[in-house]
């Protein structure tokens, strides 16, 4: 968002080449059970315990499309503006890679449920001006995820140099949308911001249908970014490279930065780029090579010999499209006139993907403004440092509204109410539990000070001595021993005021 | 559609690899000509391909087979990985992903 600090690579990049960018998002739907079987889809479970013949592959088991799964994606299509598909098929893509057990996944290729939408998604440009990005969507398809592998030995569960590797089939055969976008040219500086707009704008419109729980961190919304730049001027596009492994919107943003200023040193040395794909490391912010990527003819692909093909009832369709939610734009610009939030306001909250639980923070009774405080300062602050979104922290909308309560009703201060956030993230209990555990409430009445500041005095006489002798600065002594017996919860400003008042000298 | 299908020893060798197979050169010069005879006999059926007659992909003409979205019993870990050359922790063991790549 912050256009403060511009790096200079960036800039010099920017300066020399057009930035051409592509995205393939996946989601997994939220489904009870998979793609092609009745095993449930919940994360988390023991490994290898959902699984049945047909997602592990078992020969003789044949696969069978879950309703649920289509509707879910037809919602998606028509809230991408797109036209749905009146026949489609499934087809096999072929690979040998461990994550599919049939050596195959199934997909969709030249026939998808979904193509030809749209996403307009909001940023703000340099000059701080609010501007619209037309992100046209090529396609929105369905097919099903992979196993998780787990890799062993050798060098600290990376691929390279693993003795061998695990593999659960738990999330084999869950249902996987992929949304795929046509290039995206004429972002120009501002691309890496666009990249982050899309992806969150996408992510919360998802949300708002109620077909997945988008959870980045969870690899529920997963994000391959295509970056390829052009010379100034050149209408010609570059060669691209794909990275994965972003799983934050912050990681969208600082992936397309670092590889847009990669690939420009590649090209200023006179070198070319590898078509291949890249894996984003969160730690770092660069990127690494991966595998270099298959041409799509060598996945083979044919029609699915299993399945039925799908020939979704306009009816239905038109249906599912007059019961879609309000957009998440309309909400959006409702909001921010309830609010009465500035453009720039309004982005912040979205761009921090904080909208749902600032909503809900809201709802429970908190004032908004209160709600952004806490959302994007301290608790973004948190979320940022474990690498984890909002929605993952162990803090409910209305254990943040209570502490807005209690800051409002005086009973703590932002300090104290940084630590019973602190205390509630470290599952202590609610607020309240957490104030009376810790003994966190602010020393309000003076009776208590007062009886700490005769104590202080009556102990540190010299100190007192030098303050009557004209060395106000001395009293920081008193201030601190009675702020120490009070645990941190008076104000030093009242403790200092009452000081100076017993001993009547002037501040 | 051609019908001068001829794929060489090169192709053969693509193939092999995307199948994981290795085959010596023997092999690829005996299949490449196998597989060739194969394509001829598939070409002759687009000989006899008219417009009317769209493409087929599954002999019924159904649409929409589909299940609720219900959970049904599956396997347990045990018995899903009964059958596995390899298993640790709960898992299948496989051998080592990218070995010589």
């Amino acid at each position: 968002m912050s256009t403060a600090t511009v790096n200079p690579d960036f800039a010099t990049a920017i300066s020399n080449y057009d930035p051409v960018l592509g995205f393939e998002v996946h989601v997994e739907l939220s489904t009870n059970s998979k793609m092609f079987c009745g095993c449930p889809t919940d994360f988390g479970a023991a490994p290898n315990t959902h699984v049945c013949p047909t997602c592990v592959g078992l020969p003789g088991s044949l696969p069978v499309v879950n309703e649920a799964a289509v509707e879910a994606t037809i919602k998606i299509g028509l809230a991408l503006n797109c036209d749905i598909a009146e026949w489609c098929r499934f087809a096999r893509k072929n690979y040998f890679y461990p994550d599919m057990p049939k050596d195959y996944q199934i997909s969709q290729y030249d026939e998808p449920l979904c193509s030809n939408g749209y996403l307009d998604v909001d940023v703000v440009d340099e000059a701080g001006e609010h501007r619209t990005v037309r992100v046209e969507i090529e396609r929105v398809h369905m097919e099903e995820d992979t196993g998780k592998l787990l890799h062993t030995g050798g060098d600290t569960g990376r691929i390279h140099g693993a003795d061998y590797s695990l593999v659960d089939y738990n999330r084999a055969g869950v249902p996987l949308i992929e949304i795929v976008t046509k290039t995206i040219e004429g972002t120009g500086a501002l691309a890496p911001e666009v990249g982050k707009a899309y992806v969150t704008q996408l992510r919360e419109l998802v949300r708002s249908l109620n077909v997945s729980d988008v959870r980045m961190e969870q690899g529920s919304l997963r994000c391959d970014a295509n970056v390829s730049l052009m010379p100034k001027g050149a209408s010609e596009w570059g060669t691209r490279t794909e990275t994965k492994n972003v799983n934050s919107l912050r990681s969208v943003e600082r992936a397309i930065r670092s590889e847009i200023i990669r690939q420009a040193e590649v090209l200023d040395a006179g070198g070319t780029i590898t078509q291949e794909t890249r894996h984003f490391h969160e730690t770092t912010g660069d990127t690494t090579p991966g595998r270099e990527k298959s041409d799509a003819e060598d996945y083979r692909y044919f029609p699915e010999p299993d399945l039925i093909p799908i020939a979704a009832d306009p009816q239905w369709v038109e249906q599912l499209r007059a019961a879609l939610p309000e957009a998440p734009s309309l909400r959006l610009g409702r909001l921010q006139k309830e609010w009465g939030l500035s453009d720039f306001d309004m982005l912040a909250v979205v761009s921090s993907g904080a909208v749902d639980v600032v909503v809900a923070t809201v709802d429970a009774g908190a004032d908004q403004a209160a709600a952004r405080k806490w959302w994007l300062g301290e608790l973004t602050r948190i979320a940022n440092s474990e690498g984890v979104e909002l929605e993952a922290l162990a803090i409910t909308p209305t254990q943040v509204a209570r502490v807005v309560a209690l800051v409002e009703d005086g009973s703590l201060n932002d300090k104290l109410a940084r630590k019973v956030i602190e205390g509630v993230l470290a599952g202590e209990g609610e607020p309240d539990d957490v104030v009376a555990a810790r003994g966190l409430a602010v020393v309000s009445d003076d009776g208590p000070l007062i009886a700490a500041i005769d104590e202080a005095i009556a102990a540190n006489p010299d100190v007192v001595e030098k303050i009557a002798g004209g060395k106000p600065q001395a009293a920081g002594v008193i201030v601190g021993s009675v702020m120490k017996a009070t645990r941190g919860q008076a104000d030093a400003g009242r403790v200092r005021e009452l000081l100076f008042e017993k001993l009547g000298v002037d501040a | 559609m051609s019908s001068q299908t001829s794929l060489t020893a090169a192709e053969v060798e693509h193939l092999a690899r995307l199948a994981r197979m290795s085959l010596t050169d023997e092999e690829l010069t005996r299949y490449a000509g196998q597989l060739d005879q194969i394509l001829h006999a598939v070409d002759r059926v687009g000989e006899v391909a008219v417009d009317e007659v769209p493409p087929m992909s599954h002999p019924q003409p159904l649409v929409n087979v589909w299940r609720a979205d219900v959970v049904t019993p599956g396997l347990t870990a045990d018995d899903v990985l009964a059958g596995a050359p390899a298993a640790e922790d709960e898992r299948f063991r496989v051998p080592r992903i990218l070995d010589g790549e």
